[in-house]
C-alpha cells in the first residue's frame, strides 16, 4: 500500500493539489480531501466503461483491432482530408496539446478546444476590453466580497468555496463557514416551527403562489461582518442556497442588469423601478456595498457565455468590474470547467498566436470566431474529416453539429466510451491524464500545475501524446509517399 | 390542466451529471442524471404532471423525452433546467449569434405530458438522432 499526497485532481478548473491518493496493487482505493466529483474519477474511472484496444467501424459496428492498424488508417484520415477538424484538448496535458498544433498545422486542419462551447465568448470579451484578474491565492487571503455569477459552483466546482473564497481561512479574511452552518441550522429550526404552526392551524394555506411573484428580498442579510456572497442566477441553485444574498434574474437579461449597477456605481439615477425583475431599491444596496468593499471579485460562469449577448455579457462585466475599480478594488474571473482548458488555450495561444478556432487551411493559423470554429465549420458542413481527443462533443454540441461531425470519418482518443466513441470510426483507448498519465496542467487562474501518475495504465494503453505523435508520423509517412509517387509519375 | 406549456430552455451542469460524467457515459448514474428535466412545481400542475413521470420537451430544434423532476429549491415558473448531455444537446438552439457558441440557455420551448413514451437510452438515443 502506499499513500500518494499532493496530488492535483484533473477534473474541473480548480485543480485542487491536496489530495491524498491511497494505491494497493495498482489501483485506486482510497481518496482524502476530494469531492464528490473527484471521488467518482479516481474510484470509478477503471470500471467496464474503459476503453481497453483500439476500435475500427467494419461494416457498421466498432471491432477491436491492431495499434498499428488503427495508426495508419487515422492517419490515412487525416493525410486524405482537405478540411479536418482537431477539437478536443480540454482533458489531457499541455504535452499532448503541443503534439496537437503540430499535427494541426501539418494537415492544414481547424484547430479548436472545448471554450467554443463553454468560455469562447469569455476569451472574445476579455480581447475586447481586457481583464483586471489575479491568482487565487490573492483572492483567496484578500477577497471580501465575493460575487458568483451566473454560475454554481458548488455543482460544478465543488470545493471552489472551500478553497478559494468564502470558506476558506485568509491570511487577512476569516472563513464563513461557522457563520454559514449556523445560518442552516437556524433555517432547520425555523422550518420546524413552521411546520408545527401549520399543524395547528390546517385551514390555512401555504401560499407558494404569492412567495414566487416577489423573489428578491431586501439585502438585509448583506449587513453581517466578514466576507459577504453574493449569488446572481435565474433559478435558486445549491450555491444560490449557500449565499448571504442571492439575486434571481429574468433569463437573458444579465446585460440590463449589470449595465444598471455600472450607472449605479457612477452615481448615476435609474428613471425605473426594476431591473431583469430586480427592484433598484435592492440593487443600490448591493452596489453600495461593492463600492464600500476592500476586495471584491467576480466570478462568472455559463450563465453569461450561454445567454443572449454572449461575448457582449463578457463585455459589460468587465466594464462593470473596471468602474468599480475607480471606487475600489475589484477583480473578474471565468470559472474554467475542464480541468485544463485553460492550458488548451494557452498552449495555442502560445503556438499559433490564438487561443481557439485556429484554422490552419492556408498554412498559417487564421482566427475569426464565427467562421473559424469547429460548430462554424460544423454547422456550415465544411469538414470532411475530424479528430475528437478528451472530449465529448457527441454529448456536448448540438444536434446538428453532432449529424455533420458523422457524415465523415471521426477519430477519437478518449479513455471511456462516450457518447463520440460510440460514433467514431477510429477509437483509440489512451491513459487517464493525471492518474495514469503525468504532465502540466493549467488552474483557472492560468497558474501552471503538476499533475501527478499514481497508477500504471492497462497493459497496451498509450497517452494521448503517444498516440498523437505515432498519427503525426504517419500522416508525414503517406504525405511523403504521395508527393514520391506524384514526382515519379511526372 | 393545459396540453402544452410555453417554456424557457436552460441547460447545464448538476453535481450528480458530474459524478456520471466521471464513472462514464454509458454508466447508469450518467443515465439518471442528464435524462431528466427540472419543472417548477406549479407549471407540472398545470401539466397535469407529477414527479417522476414522464414529460416531452420540443423545440425549432428537435424533441425529446425527459423524466421531470419538481425543481427542489425555489419556484422556477416558466422555466425549464436540463442537465448537459446527449439528450439537452438534441434540443438545443444551435444559434451561434456569429461567434462560434451555440445559445444553451434562454431558448423557447414547449413541454407536454408523455405517459407511456420511453426514455430513450444514450445509445439508443444516439442510433435515432445519428443513425449509429
Amino acid at each position: 500500500m502506499s499513500v500518494i499526497n499532493a496530488v492535483t485532481c484533473p477534473i474541473c478548473g480548480c485543480l485542487c493539489d491536496d489530495i491524498e491518493v491511497t494505491v494497493v496493487n495498482n489501483e485506486v482505493v482510497k481518496i482524502k480531501n476530494g469531492c464528490a466529483v473527484c471521488e467518482a474519477k479516481y474510484l470509478g474511472y477503471n470500471s467496464e466503461h474503459r476503453i481497453r484496444k483500439p476500435l475500427m467501424r467494419k461494416d457498421g459496428k466498432l471491432v477491436p483491432v491492431s495499434m498499428d492498424e488503427a495508426i495508419h488508417k487515422a492517419g490515412e484520415i487525416l493525410a486524405n482530408a482537405n478540411y479536418p477538424i482537431l477539437y478536443g484538448w480540454s482533458s489531457t496535458n499541455c504535452e499532448a496539446q503541443r503534439v496537437g498544433v503540430e499535427l494541426a498545422e501539418e494537415v492544414g486542419g481547424v484547430l479548436d478546444n472545448t471554450a467554443v462551447v463553454c468560455h469562447g465568448p469569455s476569451l472574445l470579451g476579455t480581447q475586447e476590453v481586457g481583464i483586471p484578474t489575479s491568482t487565487l491565492g490573492q483572492i483567496r487571503h484578500r477577497a471580501d466580497v465575493i460575487i458568483y455569477w451566473g454560475c454554481d459552483p458548488w455543482s460544478a466546482h465543488p470545493r471552489h468555496l472551500e478553497r478559494y473564497t468564502s470558506f476558506t481561512e485568509g491570511r487577512f479574511e476569516d472563513s464563513e463557514w461557522k457563520s454559514y452552518v449556523n445560518k442552516v441550522k437556524a433555517a432547520a429550526g425555523m422550518k420546524k416551527l413552521l411546520s408545527a404552526q401549520r399543524r395547528e392551524e390546517p385551514k390555512k394555506v401555504h401560499d407558494t403562489a404569492a412567495e414566487s411573484v416577489d423573489f428578491n428580498k431586501p439585502p438585509e442579510t448583506l449587513q453581517k461582518e466578514g466576507r459577504k456572497l453574493i449569488v446572481v442566477d435565474v433559478r435558486k441553485s445549491m450555491s444560490a442556497e449557500m449565499a448571504d444574498y442571492f439575486i434571481q434574474i429574468q433569463p437573458n437579461k444579465d446585460y440590463e442588469l449589470m449595465q444598471a449597477m455600472r450607472a449605479l456605481v457612477r452615481d448615476e439615477e435609474l428613471d425605473v423601478d426594476q431591473v431583469a425583475g430586480v427592484p433598484v431599491k435592492y440593487l443600490r444596496e448591493v452596489v453600495d456595498l461593492l463600492v464600500n468593499c476592500n476586495f471584491g471579485v467576480i466570478f462568472f460562469g455559463m450563465g453569461l457565455t450561454h445567454s443572449a449577448g454572449k461575448f457582449r455579457n463578457i463585455e459589460v462585466a468587465i466594464s462593470l468590474t473596471r468602474d468599480l475599480n475607480m471606487r475600489t478594488k475589484f477583480l473578474i474571473m471565468p470559472m474554467r470547467g475542464h480541468f485544463n482548458v485553460s492550458g488548451a488555450n494557452i498552449v495555442f495561444a502560445w503556438q499559433s498566436g490564438y487561443p481557439f478556432g485556429v484554422d490552419f487551411s492556408l498554412g498559417y493559423p487564421r482566427y475569426n470566431p464565427g467562421e473559424t470554429t469547429s460548430m462554424d465549420v460544423l454547422l456550415r458542413g465544411e469538414s470532411d474529416a475530424a479528430l475528437v481527443i478528451a472530449s465529448d462533443p457527441g454529448a456536448t454540441f448540438p444536434k446538428r453539429a453532432v449529424q455533420n461531425l458523422v457524415k465523415h470519418p471521426l477519430i477519437v482518443i478518449d479513455p471511456h466510451m462516450n457518447a463520440t466513441a460510440m460514433l467514431g470510426d477510429v477509437v483509440f483507448p489512451s491513459a487517464f491524464v493525471g492518474i495514469e498519465v503525468e504532465g502540466t496542467a493549467y488552474r483557472m487562474d492560468n497558474v501552471p500545475l503538476p499533475l501527478k501518475k499514481v497508477v500504471e495504465p492497462p497493459e497496451g494503453v498509450l497517452s494521448d501524446e503517444e498516440i498523437l505523435k505515432k498519427i503525426l508520423r504517419e500522416v508525414r509517412l503517406i504525405k511523403s509517399q504521395k508527393t514520391k509517387q506524384k514526382t515519379e509519375a511526372a | 390542466m393545459q396540453g402544452k406549456l410555453k417554456v424557457t430552455l436552460l441547460t447545464g451542469r448538476t453535481i450528480e451529471q458530474g459524478v456520471g460524467k466521471e464513472y462514464g457515459k454509458s454508466s447508469p448514474e450518467y443515465y439518471e442524471a442528464c435524462s431528466m428535466v427540472y419543472m417548477d412545481a406549479d407549471d407540472m400542475k398545470k401539466l397535469g404532471v407529477k414527479n417522476d413521470t414522464h414529460v416531452l420537451v420540443t423545440t425549432p430544434n428537435g424533441s425529446v423525452v425527459l423524466r421531470a423532476v419538481k425543481y427542489p429549491r425555489s419556484a422556477i415558473p416558466g422555466l425549464i433546467y436540463i442537465p448537459y448531455g446527449p439528450w439537452a444537446n438534441a434540443i438545443v438552439s444551435d444559434a451561434t449569434t456569429s461567434i462560434g457558441t451555440p445559445s444553451f440557455k434562454g431558448t423557447p420551448a414547449e413541454v407536454e405530458s408523455a405517459l407511456g413514451k420511453p426514455v430513450l437510452s444514450m445509445q439508443a438515443l444516439l442510433k435515432k438522432e445519428f443513425g449509429r
